[in-house]
């Protein structure tokens, strides 16, 4: 039995048929759509390397059943640089080395995003770490990623009080 | 993972009749129930997909001054609602401090009520386990025990009940709407769960297509909310379950606690409510002496399941702990680390 499925992914909305309900988000992303960016770590909810924004919040896509999310918006890696100029998150994880071998990246950069956006965490490095405990990174960048996320807080405020004046 | 039809309800009656056929199962968010199929330790021939049915997402104030949470409320949306949050603090925090905040934005408030084990032997095919496979034993019995239950287990069944957020509900009277073929019923929290005995297969009062609308606390549950706490040991600093945690909420008057509500996580397949402990607390001093003696009361019936003594004293400790927290006084703010015996709070000594 094929289903079609609509969601809107960086931006664009693409129609999948799909022919197996068992298909993930994640297996979406990456099998049916080429978005390869979205990292398939441990596939069971545990190590956060698949995580995207589904419909403005952090969340594991490999635990999301594609197609129960008929109709949403999903932010990837890959839409979140503007051209050529990165995501100040990104920028952020480059200037601190918030990465060695990069599979948990994608993944670390996504939840990093869906932090800043809670607005949970402030200028707390603490908190930083707690709401980053979804995401593992087997290389220990840990101390860099920390670094990073509170980096691009600060830069966010920054670019925001700017839109405001 | 096994294929499966795939449904829709658009209400909660044709959710209800699709759920009452043979091999079906509730979808929400899925957080649980996927990786249960992905490991083939469930495997359900229909899901019945409840995460767009209408009204299930509220947070509702009803007349009688409690509160009234759909099942269909995010984990994270509950604990960030601040009306939620400032009458229900203990709650709140049992919920940060579950899984991790990808999961928490995902998981429902019924999903989490409905979560399995994570007895590593139900997780694992090759193993016996009377939980997944009735009548086939019980591997975690002389195998990876030393997490399991040390209160209400029986010989065919030693797992424990993972949830963080039933714990303080379950302590502040919480109860469950169920819809099923004939309506709607309630069922006290403190009885939904069902102790193993010797049918660990099922798990909850839940009759064949029944689903959790919503929880509801009462009025009653806010009056503990300026002396109410969640603390939980685990491995890990964070993104890990409950060794053993405890909630305890205190209502204090002229020094003395006019009402105590305790529980304890990890220790059983049920959220465990110390109602013995909370004798001993009423119209006592709000001083440690009083505490140990709680926590002696709460942990009388203790025993262990295996490797796992260690729980029964770690459980008095986190008692004691828990309380003298919640006398402290709620914080205005959720510690930087929700439930943590590392977080250090003003005023309150480390090691009890």
């Amino acid at each position: 039995m094929a289903t079609s499925t609509t969601l809107t992914v960086n931006g664009v909305t693409r129609t999948i048929q799909l022919d197996d309900p068992r298909v993930t988000l994640l297996d979406l992303l990456r099998e049916r759509l080429e978005l390869t960016g979205t990292k398939k770590g441990c596939d069971r909810g545990q190590c956060g390397a698949c995580t995207v924004i589904l419909d403005g919040r952090r969340i594991n896509s490999c635990l999301a059943l594609a197609i129960s999310h008929d109709g949403a918006h999903v932010l990837t890696i890959e839409g979140i640089a503007q051209g050529n100029r990165l995501h100040p998150v990104q920028e952020a994880f480059l200037a601190h080395d918030g990465l060695q071998c990069g599979f948990c990246t994608p993944g670390q950069i996504m939840s990093a995003i869906g932090l800043l956006e809670e607005g949970d965490a402030g200028d707390d490095p603490e908190r930083v770490r707690e709401g980053m405990s979804g995401n593992l990174c087997r290389c220990g960048a840990y101390q860099g990623i920390t670094e990073a996320v509170l980096d691009a807080q600060k830069a966010l405020g920054a670019a925001s009080r700017k839109e405001v004046a | 993972m096994n294929t499966f039809d795939y449904v829709r309800p658009a209400t909660i009656r044709e959710a209800v009749a699709a759920a009452s056929e043979p091999g079906a199962a509730y979808l929400a968010a899925g957080t649980n129930l996927l990786d249960l199929m992905k490991g083939g330790i469930t495997r359900p021939s229909r899901l019945v997909d409840i995460s767009h049915l209408p009204n299930l997402d509220r947070i509702e104030e009803p007349s009688d001054g409690g509160v009234r949470v759909g099942a269909l409320v995010r984990n994270a949306d509950l604990a960030r609602d601040r009306n939620f949050a400032r009458r229900f603090p203990a709650v709140a925090e049992a919920l940060m401090s579950g899984a991790s905040a990808q999961l928490r934005n995902a998981a429902t408030v019924g999903g989490n009520i409905l979560q399995r084990t994570r007895c590593a032997h139900f997780y694992d095919v090759a193993s016996a386990c009377n939980k997944r496979d009735p009548g086939s034993g019980c591997d975690a019995r002389g195998g990876d025990n030393r997490l399991h239950a040390v209160m209400g287990w029986s010989e065919s069944c030693i797992a424990t009940h993972p949830s963080d957020f039933c714990v303080p509900l379950v302590a502040l009277d919480a109860v469950v709407e169920v819809e099923g073929r004939t309506g709607r019923r309630e069922i006290p929290l403190e009885m939904f769960h069902r102790l193993p005995g010797d049918a660990p297969d099922r798990e909850n009062l839940l009759d064949t297509g029944e689903m959790i609308a919503a929880v509801r606390l009462p009025a009653q549950a806010a009056q503990f909310a300026a002396h109410a706490r969640y603390l939980k040991v685990r491995e890990r600093t964070s993104y890990a379950f409950a060794v053993v945690s405890a909630a305890a909420a205190l209502r204090i008057e002229n020094d003395t606690i006019a009402d105590a509500r305790v529980a304890l996580g990890g220790v059983a397949m049920k959220p465990w409510r110390a109602r013995e402990a909370e004798r001993v607390l009423a119209g006592a001093g709000a001083d440690t002496s009083t505490f140990r003696r709680a926590a002696e009361e709460a942990l009388t019936a203790a025993k262990p399941s295996g490797h796992n003594n260690f729980k029964i004293e770690l459980a008095r400790r986190i008692v004691v702990r828990a309380l003298t927290l919640a006398a402290a006084g709620t914080s205005e703010r959720l510690p930087a680390l929700p439930a943590s015996p590392f977080a250090a709070t003003a005023g309150v000594v480390s090691h009890v």
